[in-house]
């Protein structure tokens, strides 16, 4: 403590010639302080390499590949992850399963956080009647639980989509299903963060001063008052994109999410429950994998909370 | 110089829980081309929401204009839409607030902000309204335009900010500008730099100016006619120099009793107006200075006066003569 103090007004010069931090440089250092969040970036970068490198070494037709004779093999030289039910390799579709959980994941979020932007900020912004009825659909919406929407919907649209290709890949219709089905059922507490971000926002005196020049209604509220709720708007959609992988794997898990043959973590699991004891690979590599995805996106979600947004330590 | 603003029986209320806000009733005024009208008077008596009425800027509900129009170029600005509004605003009539702290949005940079009405109004394109912000900074008292366009708010102090604000409100060269007391957050200094910048822009561009203020000194400095405001009410409208040398309203009187003054002697004592201004969720009956007011007469009570003409270019909301105490 005393060295500390002395060194301090030893150097004080120093302090001073120094420039003000910017605001990544400050967001930086407060982010690098969060060991977890450190650790969970670290994991996840190594997951998206696994997920999209693996797929330079094991084509997707492989990971398709049915061969009924080596069913329910254990892990092996030639299927280091073991084979499922149906003999196809549990690596190679552990990578792409992979591709596809976190495409759903950050998709899904995007779709969640346009819309709880757009419903947040409109009912903040005019208030009035306009709040009323936006707030009182977004409760509704989350009085109904979400993994009965989920169940529901996914029944309702399935198989309703063809197939569409994408960067080289076909994906079966029934991921974009997915997609848009997590992202409209997830953007209701989104939008009640925005929208509390915008009440307060929209009665500073920065926005009565852009009114007096004259400046569209639309631009005050996207151009103006946005950019000062994106803090927890960027926190709230990190720890959206785990949860977004998390119902992936719930409906596909339950049978109704994204249909065999194209792979994604959760429906690996599908099925494996029959084999728990006698052929755990089949749902040790694919779970893992949920639980280290879902555990560092949740750590670096919180590290950007502390890091963005130091006033609000509680979610 | 012909009529450029004529707004008449102004009313504004705002519906509170409490109760309703006679916030201004029935004002009326004239701006002339290339005047400077400065509006005094005590917090509260509805300065500024006279004139964020004019301009459409009172949230509504609660707020509602009750009557009146505001003539601007043949058209009545208290009728116009929202968008209508919005290509007035900052074009032809700005306005620049008190807080120069809290009016820039901190997470934009001044560019950003400054371009913001040149790309709106005059559609300039980037480039252009680029190098016209940094002709604005230049030309506020701020060197080094182009350099400080990329800074952010609180990289500039009160003053350099107050600037700012000023530039970004006279980027169209608009007809009117509307100050609401810019110099009540700075220090005395500062204030006198931004009168100084507010007077040379006025003639650079040819504009009139409507100064919010309850700083008479700064009035005497800077404005051609005044208008004295009370609980909503416009109670003297004179031009400058008779205000001060021949005030005619008790509360013209008592307001400049209270101003120190170089030309008095230094053991003199300043006098503050007993009392408060009225609560004006109270529907106003009589004359709203009547209980604080030296010369109350019987009348005051149960009529409210009218403001009325009592010389060239004067008038008084009053029922007796100031001079010699006698109704009028």
């Amino acid at each position: 403590m005393v060295e500390t103090t002395l060194s301090a007004s030893i150097h004080p010069v120093d302090e001073l010639l120094t420039p003000p931090l910017s605001l990544r440089q400050l967001v930086w250092r407060r982010f690098r302080r969060h060991t977890m969040a450190l650790f969970g970036v670290v994991v996840l970068i190594l997951l998206f390499t696994y997920a999209f490198g693996g797929a330079l070494f094991l084509t997707e037709s492989y990971a398709n590949q049915t061969e009924t004779g080596v069913r329910l093999q254990g892990p092996s030289a030639v299927h280091p992850f073991g084979t499922d039910t149906v003999g196809r390799d549990i690596l190679a579709r552990t990578i792409y399963g992979g591709q596809i959980s976190l495409l759903i994941g950050l998709t899904a979020v995007l779709i969640e956080t346009g819309f709880g932007i757009l419903i947040g900020a409109f009912a903040g912004y005019y208030g009035g009647v306009v709040d009323s009825v936006l707030m009182r659909i977004t409760e509704a919406m989350l009085n109904i639980p979400q993994l009965f929407l989920l169940i529901v919907m996914a029944k309702f649209f399935s198989g309703k989509l063809p197939n569409i290709t994408l960067l080289g890949r076909t994906f079966s219709g029934s991921v974009v299903v997915i997609i848009g089905i997590i992202g409209l059922t997830s953007w209701m507490y989104l939008a009640r963060i925005v929208r509390a971000e915008f009440l307060s926002l929209k009665e500073n005196e920065f926005v009565l001063a852009a009114r007096a020049i004259g400046t569209p209604r639309r631009e005050i509220i996207f151009q103006h008052i946005l950019p000062n709720s994106i803090a927890p708007i960027v926190v709230s959609a990190t720890l959206g994109v785990a949860n977004a992988i998390l119902s992936e794997a719930y409906i596909s898990f339950l049978g109704l999410g994204v249909q065999p043959p194209t792979a994604t973590w959760g429906n690996m699991l599908d099925g494996a429950y029959n084999y728990i004891d006698t052929a755990p690979w089949l749902w040790v590599f694919p779970g893992t994998l949920i639980v280290l995805t879902v555990l560092s996106i949740n750590f670096l979600g919180d590290g950007l909370r502390d890091a963005l947004d130091p006033r609000s330590r509680v979610a | 110089m012909g009529t450029l603003l004529e707004v008449t029986d102004l009313r504004t209320r705002f519906s509170t829980p409490e109760g309703v806000v006679h916030a201004v009733n029935g004002i009326s005024y004239t701006l002339a081309e290339g005047e400077t009208l400065a509006v005094v008077g005590e917090s509260g008596c509805g300065k500024s929401v006279s004139m964020l009425s004019v301009l459409g800027l009172i949230p509504i509900p609660p707020g509602q204009i009750a009557s009146g129009s505001a003539r601007y170029r043949g058209m009545d600005l208290l009728k116009l839409s929202e968008p209508e509004l919005e290509t007035i605003r900052g074009r032809e009539i700005s306005m620049i607030f008190q807080e120069p702290m809290t009016s820039l949005n901190p997470v934009l940079t001044i560019g950003r902000q400054i371009t913001e009405s040149l790309r709106t109004h005059l559609g300039m394109d980037h480039g252009t309204a680029n190098r016209r912000a940094a002709e604005l900074l230049e030309s506020v008292g701020i060197p080094d335009g182009g350099q400080r366009l990329r800074d952010y708010p609180h990289q500039f102090s009160g003053g350099m900010r107050q600037r700012v604000m000023i530039a970004i409100a006279l980027a169209c060269a608009p007809s009117i500008l509307i100050a609401d007391e810019p110099t009540t957050a700075l220090d005395v200094t500062i204030q006198a730099q931004i009168v100084e910048l507010v007077i040379q822009m006025r003639q650079q561009i040819g504009m009139a100016v409507i100064w919010i203020t309850h700083d008479l000194g700064v009035v005497a400095g800077i404005a051609d006619r005044v208008i004295v405001m009370y609980a909503g009410f416009i109670v003297e409208e004179a031009d400058v120099e008779s205000l001060y040398a021949d005030p005619r309203h008790p509360y013209t009187v008592a307001l400049l009793a209270a101003l120190p003054r170089a030309d008095r002697r230094r053991d003199h004592r300043l006098k503050s107006i007993p009392g408060a201004p009225p609560n004006l969720l109270v529907k106003p009956q009589g004359c709203p200075f009547a209980r604080r007011c030296d010369f109350v007469i019987e009348r005051c009570w149960s009529d409210n006066p009218a403001l009325a003409p009592i010389a060239p270019g004067r008038k008084i909301a009053c029922w007796i003569d100031v001079k010699t105490g006698a109704p009028r």
